[in-house]
């Protein structure tokens, strides 16, 4: 006799698919408690924690920026290798901008992330048409020619970079700032991507040829879903490098490509949430190593194996289906 | 109605591939309110014409004009905000969404905000109407299961949906009946008839022939992207090339 395991959606699940069909407080809570858990783990817990991790945190609200940015671009079918175009761009704009012009964060960081991106689509522009690998290729490419040319033509500081940036006044607002425009990322893009609009993106990377005989064009979609994953990675970029008072070449480096990747595959791709949560646990946990001292490296690649082979779905979406459903094992023939 | 305007002119249309001449030089035309079968053995070029008139391909030669204006060669959504709209031989729906979802897109394209403006209601409900008009009982709930749930005789009518859903005025059906069962076709021509009946100009390629001689006004016989033939349907078949065409030349 075999055994088979069989999943059910809990009751809420179903009455609160379309409508809020709520009896009871427990029920409200089922709701609101996963809306609710980023939304206090980022703006109460995180700036409750001791300065060194307060820096981490920083860092890593970055990276989960980037992620998400990652995980919106894959939603339309673009697989970008080089997150790090977003974070240079907007932090060499925005660096810039205060360096040369003198203007303050306020000023700089929303310029910073409207320019940057539009700077960074219209780069991207040409290659817009390719499909798969070739788009990558561009992506991982770009960043590197970039850092080429500042470095062999001197422009924006050559390798010393704008040193001296303003900073933010103090690290709670720093915090702040991020974590809030996480969140606004994470919900915006969730909402967008449950709206008729998100079912043409998601149309368009599961079958392109059926959205275009759909008398849709394409490539204009592609174009605003570059252009938004372009601003939420600039706006990453531009608020990095006030953080760090400094733009550079280290903001095309390759770490600012992969490390979102990492967090968006083993969060959990195509619901943002995981992004969030593969940058917060794989930046952490990389802090934690490093007491390894060399080894580190090697431990941050085995956990990211055990996680990739184990949950090859990803966490977020593993955590949801276990929320969402109940198991038990059935007999069949 | 019928003998009206052209509606859809092709001249000397004409595409290879590689070495192969998949459409050479094909000239006909579409009257408005009229049903046009197109048949022809595998591989005589039929997708291929369907795909240059859709802007799908390019040709590399040649000119097709609807309602007088040319289309040659423009990107396939300009082709549809004019009014045309086609279906797919292979039916590949968003297979995680339910039914009526996979109408939205459609729903959604410039053309259809275009015609209705902001007097448009709930895109669900026009969707769940167009998904009953091509036979999706109602009362069944069979709109609501997941596209990748339902067999092959709604997919293809959901593909048809998808296409109505478009209101073009020139609907493309490239072989709508192929794997389904006798009772499906018998099914889904009246659908076709009504549609007939609306005035839509209909293009229909067909393997199924005895089903499409019932329903077409005329028929054109493609053999090695060549037109062999073209007229009513008892003309067409007692006509030598066709015969040939279909069952090798030793065939008297």
């Amino acid at each position: 006799m075999k055994k088979r395991k069989e999943r059910i959606d809990r009751g809420i699940k179903v009455r609160s698919e379309d409508v809020f069909a709520l009896t009871s407080y427990r029920e409200l809570l089922y709701l609101t408690a996963p809306r609710l858990l980023p939304v206090f783990g980022l703006l109460i817990l995180v700036p409750l924690s001791p300065p060194y991790w307060q820096e981490i945190f920083i860092s890593t609200a970055v990276y989960a920026l980037l992620a998400i940015s990652w995980d919106i671009l894959v939603s339309v079918g673009l697989i970008s290798l080089g997150q790090s175009l977003f974070y240079g761009v907007g932090s060499y704009v925005a660096g810039a901008l205060n360096h040369y012009c003198g203007l303050p964060p306020v000023l700089t960081i929303p310029i910073a992330t409207v320019t940057g991106a539009a700077i960074c689509t219209i780069a991207l522009l040409p290659v817009l048409r390719l499909r798969g690998i070739y788009f990558s290729m561009v992506t991982l490419v770009l960043p590197l020619m970039i850092l080429r040319l500042v470095e062999a033509t001197r422009i924006l500081g050559g390798t010393e970079g704008l040193t001296g940036l303003s900073p933010f006044p103090n690290q709670i607002t720093a915090m702040y700032l991020a974590n809030c425009c996480l969140l606004v990322a994470l919900f915006g893009f969730r909402r967008l991507m449950d709206s008729d609009y998100g079912l043409i993106i998601r149309g368009i990377s599961d079958n392109d040829r059926s959205v275009m005989s759909a008398g849709i064009n394409i490539h204009w979609y592609k174009t605003q879903i570059l252009f938004l994953g372009g601003t939420v990675g600039c706006f990453a970029g531009a608020f990095g490098t006030h953080h760090d008072m400094f733009a550079g070449m280290p903001g095309f480096a390759l770490d600012y490509s992969i490390m979102p990747i990492a967090a968006a595959v083993v969060g959990g791709t195509g619901t943002f949430a995981g992004s969030l949560l593969g940058a917060f646990i794989l930046v952490p946990l990389s802090e934690i190593l490093r007491a390894l001292g060399a080894l580190r490296i090697v431990f941050y690649g085995l956990f990211l194996v055990v996680f990739v082979v184990g949950l090859p779905e990803g966490l977020f979406h593993y955590i949801r289906r276990k929320y969402h459903q109940f198991e038990r094992w059935v007999e069949v023939e | 109605m019928k003998g009206g305007e052209e509606l859809l002119t092709v001249t000397k249309l004409l595409r290879a591939f590689g070495g192969v001449l998949a459409v050479s030089s094909v000239d006909f035309q579409v009257k408005r309110g009229e049903l046009l079968g197109i048949i022809g053995p595998n591989g005589s070029g039929k997708t291929t014409l369907v795909n240059l008139i859709t802007g799908f391909v390019k040709p590399n030669a040649g000119e097709v004009r609807f309602k007088g204006k040319d289309i040659t060669g423009l990107p396939p959504y300009r082709i549809v905000g004019m009014g045309i709209a086609r279906t797919f031989q292979m039916v590949k729906p968003f297979y995680q969404l339910p039914a009526f979802k996979n109408l939205i897109v459609p729903l959604c394209s410039p053309r259809i905000k275009g015609l209705l403006g902001g007097s448009y209601g709930d895109r669900d409900a026009v969707a769940l109407d167009l998904l009953e008009e091509v036979g999706f009982e109602r009362d069944a709930n069979v709109a609501y299961k997941p596209a990748g749930a339902l067999p092959q005789g709604y997919l293809k009518r959901l593909e048809l949906a998808k296409a109505m859903a478009l209101r073009p005025e020139l609907l493309i059906l490239d072989e709508l009946f192929s794997g389904l069962s006798l009772a499906e076709v018998a099914s889904i021509v009246p659908i076709i008839e009504k549609l007939r009946f609306q005035g839509k100009t209909i293009i229909m390629i067909e393997h199924r022939l005895k089903e499409l001689f019932r329903i077409a006004d005329r028929v054109m016989v493609l053999n090695f992207g060549m037109k062999i033939a073209e007229g009513k349907s008892d003309e067409v078949m007692a006509d030598e090339a066709v015969k040939k065409a279909y069952l090798g030349s030793e065939a008297g």
